[in-house]
Formats: structure tokens, sequence, C-alpha cells
């Protein structure tokens, strides 16, 4: 318990010293950090200019679509900030690193995602507040509806925050398939960002009770535009966000510590 | 001769990471499906929107995903090796060899985009035929059109990504540029959304530029959207392109190669 106290204080020392490094190359800085909130605002332009050919998406317009969209992209955004690097693991399993981390007195999942921190992931963040905001802007808001995005903004975070860890344990087994957690991290923020009812129902239900995305934005985010579900599911199941992020959270914490039980150095 | 050896080596080298190729495959796929459904839904209700019927925005999708790496989209590939040398100061070793530097890397380049489109390229094409039964090429001349104007697309591409690296001799690290390269890359392919279908003049602006080559092209010319003499005309802006792209790489190394001899490598 002592180590989960400290934690935060060791997560916060390592990611200043990467800043300052990071600060050593100060033009590349700023163009990675602009360069980064372009990326998702141009995504975002992509998607205003499908709304050029039409005015609804799955029957959502583009104010409803920016509420989605930028609730799935703080989430993926504060989890990508603070333990995105945690994609690196395979890396540091194959140079020998992680054993250099595993000698020291910090818990050694801190220092994975502490690795190589980067402010410049900023310029997403504020990116998805911004389009949030727009969004937003358009909700009939009440006390109850504020709860709730507040509710639906943690646990967006702590769900992309487990998929990252989760799906990178399996670089513990093969060491160069960082992509493939890509599909879950990066590809369910995409398909979060449009409205559920593109997909077929079938994708639904994997989203709702395998990997579950659904809850990043969508089931909160149909009580916010008080829309009836599209799919006949019941409203409560938009402050069920909360649990499926304690689960998966739960799920992650349980694949990491497999994952570092089963690992051996490469002794390089 | 000595390019083709280094272009097959190139190729070998790629493919080394076998894990990463299907773990790469798979991520593809599952952006395939994604975008595959959002498209569906915008050509529902616009059946024609670009120019474009249903089948021809799933194939579109498809193809952006098979040719994601071979084009190099975000950046990537031999050119990454230039800038990394650049940095360490090992390119002045590269610069006394009795080979061209551009050719040299170009070679390299060709040889991974080579292994690309059949590890990475073919894979998601197929899938997309099972899944979405996207449309095969419109013609043997498509098909041939379609390998002519992708092999432009890789050469028109390395010559950006070229230009990227060479900032590195003033810069010491091309990873900003490289992100921002990267991020005109996406959306002026039409990687993010076909350029057929983006508002004048953004669309007439997007066709003629270089990126522009990347996807949309080829994609047309496979798709039969560019038949007969259309396809020498898109075929012909992409050689001009590179040829003005090359023309700066060549001009650029020069201005660099002054710069490092005066600071004494």
């Amino acid at each position: 318990m002592a180590e989960l106290r400290t934690a935060p204080q060791e997560y916060v020392w390592i990611a200043r010293m990467w800043v300052r490094s990071s600060l050593a190359y100060p033009l590349s800085f700023w163009t990675l950090t602009v360069g980064s909130a372009l990326i998702t605002l141009l995504d975002f332009v992509g998607l205003g200019l499908m709304f050029h050919s039409i005015p609804t998406l799955g029957g959502f317009g583009l104010r409803e679509v920016a509420l989605l969209y930028g609730a799935s992209g703080i989430g993926i955004g504060v989890a990508d900030l603070l333990i995105g690097s945690v994609e690196q693991v395979g890396v540091h399993v194959r140079t020998g690193t992680l054993d250099a981390m595993l000698t020291r007195p910090v818990p050694l999942l801190v220092q994975v995602c502490a690795d190589r921190f980067a402010v410049r992931r900023l310029g997403r963040i504020s990116q998805a507040v911004a389009v949030f905001g727009y969004g937003a802007w358009w909700v009939d808001w009440t006390l109850p509806k504020v709860a709730l995005a507040v509710l639906m903004v943690a646990s967006a975070c702590l769900i992309f925050f487990s998929l990252f860890v989760a799906f990178s344990c399996i670089q513990f087994w093969t060491v160069d398939s960082t992509e493939f957690a890509n599909a879950f991290t990066y590809g369910g923020n995409t398909m979060t960002q449009y409205p559920m009812t593109i997909f077929p129902r079938e994708v639904l239900k994997g989203l709702t009770f395998v990997v579950p995305l659904a809850f990043v934005n969508w089931y909160p985010c149909l009580y916010l535009l008080d829309r009836p579900d599209p799919f006949g599911l019941p409203s409560w199941f938009a402050v069920l966000s909360p649990l499926a992020a304690v689960l998966t959270v739960a799920v992650s914490g349980l694949a990491w510590r497999t994952g570092v039980r089963h690992y051996t150095s490469t002794g390089s | 001769m000595l390019y083709a050896a280094v272009a097959a080596r190139s190729f070998r080298r790629f493919s080394t990471y076998r894990t990463a190729t299907l773990a790469g495959v798979f991520t593809n796929s599952v952006f395939g499906v994604i975008y595959s459904y959002a498209y569906l839904a915008l050509w529902h209700q616009r059946p024609d929107a670009g120019g474009y019927d249903a089948t021809d925005a799933v194939t579109y999708v498809w193809l952006g995903q098979a040719l994601l790496m071979t084009v190099a989209l975000w950046g990537g590939g031999t050119t990454d090796d230039l800038a990394e040398r650049v940095r360490t100061g090992d390119v002045a070793i590269d610069l006394y060899r009795p080979v061209g530097l551009i050719g040299w890397y170009l070679a390299g380049d060709l040889g991974r985009a080579a292994y690309h489109l059949l590890a990475r390229g073919v894979a998601p094409t197929i899938l997309g035929l099972l899944l979405f039964d996207i449309a095969l090429p419109a013609s043997p001349a498509a098909g041939l059109g379609f390998l002519l104007s992708l092999a432009l697309a890789v050469v028109t591409s390395f010559g950006i990504r070229f230009l990227v690296a060479c900032s590195a001799f003033w810069l010491l690290d091309q990873t900003g540029m490289r992100m921002l390269s990267g991020v005109l890359a996406i959306f002026l392919s039409g990687m993010t959304l076909p350029l057929v279908i983006f508002p004048e003049p953004l669309r007439s602006i997007a066709l003629a530029l270089p990126w522009a080559s990347y996807l949309q092209t080829p994609a047309d010319i496979w798709l039969g959207h560019r038949s007969g003499t259309a396809i020498v005309d898109g075929l012909g802006l992409q050689v001009l392109w590179i040829v003005v792209l090359l023309t700066l790489c060549h001009l650029t190394l020069g201005a660099a190669t002054r710069k490092v001899v005066l600071q004494g490598g």
C-alpha cells in the first residue's frame, strides 16, 4: 500500500525529467505539439466535410456527433498522455531496459508509463475539449446530466487506460506486436467517434459486453441528448459506465501482473 | 545493378518482422471495417456523392488501408535512417561513398515498398473482398495503370519524406517536421475522406497537389473513374510532381552538403 501512495510522486519525477529532455530540441517540441493538435483537428474537419454532403450520419447531426467525438477524444487523449508509453513495453523487453527498471525501487508500471512522457500530447486533448465544448453547447443541461457527463469523461479515461495496459501486455509474449493494441485503442477511439447506429447490431453487442467501448461515450451521450436507445436497450445503461471502467481496470491489472510474472529477460 | 541489389536487401530487411506484419494487417483490417461502415452510412444517404457509388466508396477504404504502409503515408521508410544518420553525423560517411545519396535511399525505399505491398497490401484487400465484396480493377488496363500509378506514388512520397529528412541538416531532429508532413499527407491524400467528395475549391486544389498521388489517383484508376486518356493525365501529373520533388531533393542536398563541409562534418 505504501507503494501505491508514493507512486504518483515518483511518476511526476520521471515525467518532469522527460519534459526537460524533450525541450532540448525546442523547434521539434513545438512542431510536435502543434502537429498532434492538427492531426485530430483535420480528423474532425474530415468528419465535418462528411456532413457537407449529408445532414445526418446514422440519424445523428454534427452537433451530436461532436459530443460523441469530444468525449471519446478526451478519454483517449488523457490516457495517451499519462500512460500511452506503456505501448513501448516490448521495446524495453527487447533492449533489456526492463531489467534495469525491475531493479529500481519504483513500481514497474509507473516507470514504463512515465517513460518518454510527452507534454505535446496536450495538443490532442485541447482539440478534443474544444470539440466536446461545441457539442455540449447545444445540450439542455440539468444537474443529473452534468454529473453523468463528469462520470462519463472519467470512465472514458479509465477504459482507455485499461485498454492501453491490457493490450500492451501481449508484448510480454511477442515483443513486436505494438500495432495489435492500436486496433483496440486508436481503433476504439475511431469507432466511438461515430454513432453506433452506423454499425450492425453485433458490433454494438461486442462493444458493450466484450470490449466495453460503448460505455466510453455512447450510452451516457444518449442520455445527455435525450434520445431513446436506437437499439432498444434500457436507458439505465447510461450510468453503468463507471462499473464498466472499474471492471476493465481490474482485468488490465490482472493482465499486467500475469505479463510481468511471465517475463523472462532476454539476457542482453 | 547496384540499386537493384540495395532494393532486394531492403526488401529482406523489412521482411524480418513477421509478428509486426501480422499485427499491422489486423489493425489495418479493423480500421477498414470501421471506415467501411462510416462510408456506407454516408453513401446510403447520398448514393452518388463525389461520383462514387457505395461499392466504390468501400473499395476506396480497403485500398487506402492496403496502401497506407506501401506509400509510407505516416512517414517512415529508409528516409528515417537518413535522418538518424544526419543527427548522429554518420551521414558524413555516406557522402564520401561513390554512390548518389538520393538513389541509394530511393532504391532501399522501393524495396521496402515492394515488401509492404505484398505483406500489408494483399491481405486487407482480400479481407475487404470477403467482408464487403469490394470492386476488382475495372479492366486489365486499369490493373496495370494502378500498379504503375502506385510505383509513382511511392517515389512521390519518397521525395517528400527525403526533403523532411533533410530538414535534420538544419534542425538536427526531424521528428517535428516528420509529424507535420504526416498530418498533411493523411488529410490531402484522401485517407481521411476521399478527395472527390471535398467541397470546391478544396477539391480541385487537393487533386492538383502531390499528395493526391498517394491514394486518390491510384484508386481512381483501379475503380475505372480514370480510364483511357484520363489514366495518362493522372500518371503525367504524378511524373511532373516527381520531377519537381526530386529536383528539390537534389538542390536541398547540395545546400546541406555545403553546410556540412563548412561545419567540418
